[in-house]
């Protein structure tokens, strides 16, 4: 039953997609600046949304975990940590293609781009942590740990880094805020299916944490003979 | 009262027994006074740029070494198990913590304050030009650097790979408490005083110790009884 | 009021349950074994009898207080696998540590005086790292009953020890059940455990297997709880 609902929403969600790019290719016109690559704003900006959506996710997972023991929500913590290390992943690439193409460079340090990498590479260093503890119990509570620190680090990071980069000259500015109203839009209606995308990623995540559970917890009862 | 007097007591004992076997003391001197000399062939040393990019030089040696000195913490407990013995005891969790991080947090002032004048020897940077400023970004930025390396220092205590691990985790940690001693510490070596701007930096730096000591405060019976 | 009172325990390794449902009370002045296989359970109950760890479910209380509390921890001495003992202190600096710890009004005379009743006053400032492993085992003897626990916790106490630590061990530990003291051992040796046990409890793959009085049977014939108890 929990599959088919999962199978159900991955469709809905490839529907929307092709919806949404075929309204991208077709309904609305070239940025008058930046040319057709500015389409990637639509994906680019709701990996990001969908990111920061998984690492709260994660933070209100791991503090429910210290408060109840229940290791179903060490599986959802650690499984929208990996969701979200991929749409950050998503973020960032799609970012530097679109700065190549505009810019002219890969990789510039803006403050907005830093600070996504700074927290991508601190919610990699929980899936390390991760790898390193061998017992299912341990290994929860000490990431939960872990999360809750990561998360409240975030906004010190981007509050400081942006506070460094606007005392120094930026390469290039974005051209945002006075975006047309149909793109304003058709970003918001796009974070809608990648936000199913990523649910649906959560929950088949969370039933292979559970499903390793059970291996893990047979081995162990197989030891103990 | 009872509290401070432990959190004394355990801080007493690590500074002792580091301060006798001079481990982690020496290797991290030493390895900053590698990492200054490393430095200088990074860039040239007598240019102007060593005056733009000090603060960020100093913190980043202050960092490397620290990194020794964190690791080391817990590590001493693996000895003998005794942690097992310190958790055992009627000490609260917090004030085993909080002694540990005051004991970290002077030998890493130790650190810095030795480091201070070798760099300015071979850097040629007249260091001492705002020493009360100066002194009050080491105490609030070092104080940053203990209380979350040793929480990191007490998490990976049984992990494998210990030594990678914590620099690893705590480094991404430390970027904000890092960024904002960079920036206050480049221009007060350059007798530039705290005003303006650089004050948002000072008040980042105490928002970022109190919370994270908070937290940390909060956490650690977390984290040391499983 | 019980001295120690393990009420329904369980831990859980992930999903697998190392302790099922453990449940034994013990009674001021008793000497508990605590017996086992490898891999029983033992040293996972001793941990979270010392405050070392938490059960999953269930609670344990020590003279009626949670484990994790000032007054029990204060009440507890623990002998584990490590000595607990700090290589780079002298023997006297490690005592006084601990009687710090304990908060113990005369620390200074506490530990002179344990110093003492292990023989190890004559090197009281020498650093423990150059002790040798009997010097250290007493050490760590004294150490654990520097604070005169009332509950006195020892996981394989006598299978790291010499000769001389165990003759030591054993007369302290009878003088303090002598007193009205409670101990709770963990041990495969047996004969050593049963000589001093008042009581037995007998785990089995994380279950209790049996509790009660030690019998005269059982001292004769030491297989006998195994054999009876239902563990091949």
């Amino acid at each position: 039953m929990r599959e088919k609902i999962l199978y159900g929403l991955g469709a809905l969600a490839a529907v929307l997609l092709t919806h949404n790019i075929w309204k991208m290719l077709t309904g609305l016109p070239d940025e008058a600046f930046q040319g057709a690559i500015f389409r990637i704003i639509f994906f680019h900006v709701p990996a990001a949304f969908t990111c920061f959506a998984c690492y709260f996710t994660s933070l209100v997972a791991s503090i429910l975990y210290l408060k109840s023991k229940q290791l179903k929500y060490d599986s959802l913590s650690v499984s929208t940590i990996e969701v979200g290390l991929a749409f950050g992943a998503a973020n960032l690439i799609s970012g530097m293609i679109w700065a190549r193409i505009i810019w002219g460079i890969w990789w510039t340090w803006d403050w907005r781009l830093t600070s996504s990498l700074i927290c991508w590479l601190l919610y990699a260093g929980y899936l390390v942590l991760r790898r390193a503890v061998e017992e299912p119990t341990e290994r929860a509570r000490l990431s939960a740990v872990m999360s809750i620190l990561s998360f409240s680090v975030v906004p010190f990071v981007f509050f400081s880094i942006k506070w460094f980069r606007t005392q120094h000259p930026q390469p290039v500015l974005y051209g945002e805020g006075k975006m047309d109203s149909a793109y304003r839009s058709m970003l918001y209606f796009n974070w809608l299916p990648l936000l199913m995308v990523a649910v649906m990623l959560v929950a088949v995540r969370m039933m292979q944490e559970r499903r390793q559970r059970e291996i893990d917890a047979l081995r162990r009862t197989v030891h103990a003979f | 009262m009872l509290f401070l007097r432990q959190v004394a007591t355990v801080a007493a004992k690590d500074l002792r027994s580091e301060l006798r076997t001079k481990e982690a003391l020496n290797a991290s001197l030493s390895f900053a006074l590698v990492i200054l000399l490393l430095f200088s062939f990074a860039f040239d040393p007598t240019s102007e740029m060593t005056r733009e990019i000090s603060g960020g030089l100093l913190w980043l040696v202050f960092a490397f070494a620290g990194a020794l000195i964190l690791n080391r913490s817990f590590a001493r407990e693996l000895e003998n198990d005794c942690l097992d013995a310190l958790i055992a005891s009627p000490v609260p969790a917090p004030a085993l913590f909080l002694g540990k991080v005051a004991a970290n947090y002077l030998l890493l002032l130790g650190i810095e304050i030795v480091c201070l004048p070798v760099f300015g020897v071979f850097y040629n940077v007249r260091w001492a030009q705002q020493p009360l400023w100066l002194l009050l970004v080491l105490v609030l930025a070092s104080w940053g650097i203990a209380v979350v390396g040793t929480v990191f220092s007490a998490l990976t205590v049984n992990l494998r790979l210990r030594e990678l691990m914590l620099p690893m985790l705590v480094y991404p940690m430390l970027i904000p408490c890092l960024m904002a001693a960079m920036q206050l510490t480049t221009p007060l070596l350059a007798g530039q005083p705290v005003e303006g701007d650089l004050l948002a930096w000072l008040r980042m730096l105490v928002g970022f110790d109190i919370i994270f000591t908070a937290l940390a405060v909060m956490l650690i019976d977390t984290v040391l009884i499983g | 009021m019980r001295a120690l009172a393990v009420e329904g325990v369980w831990k859980f390794y992930g999903d697998y349950p190392a302790l099922r449902d453990i449940r034994f009370d013990v009674e001021p002045g008793e000497c508990v074994a605590l017996l086992g296989r490898n891999g029983a359970g033992k040293t996972t109950l001793l941990r979270i009898l010392a405050g070392l760890s938490r059960a999953s479910k269930g609670q344990v209380k020590v003279f009626e207080k949670d484990t994790l509390d000032r007054a029990a921890r204060g009440a507890m001495g623990m002998i584990g696998h490590g000595i607990g003992i700090y290589d780079e202190l002298s023997a006297l600096e490690n005592l006084r540590l601990f009687a710090g710890l304990y908060g113990l009004e005369h620390a200074d005379r506490a530990a002179m005086e344990w110093l003492e009743r292990t023989g190890l006053d004559r090197v009281k400032d020498g650093l423990v790292r150059e002790f040798s492993r009997g010097m250290r085992q007493r050490l760590a003897v004294a150490r654990a009953f520097l604070h005169r626990p009332k509950l006195m916790l020892l996981d394989e106490p006598f299978t790291a020890l010499d000769d001389r630590a165990i003759t030591l061990l054993q007369g302290l530990l009878k003088e303090s059940l002598s007193e009205g003291s409670t101990v709770v051992m963990s041990t495969h040796q047996l004969r050593e455990a049963l000589e001093l046990a008042t009581n037995v409890v007998l785990i089995n793959r994380g279950k209790l297997a049996h509790t009660g009085e030690r019998t005269q049977e059982m001292l004769n014939d030491p297989t006998y709880l195994y054999r009876t108890y239902g563990e091949s």
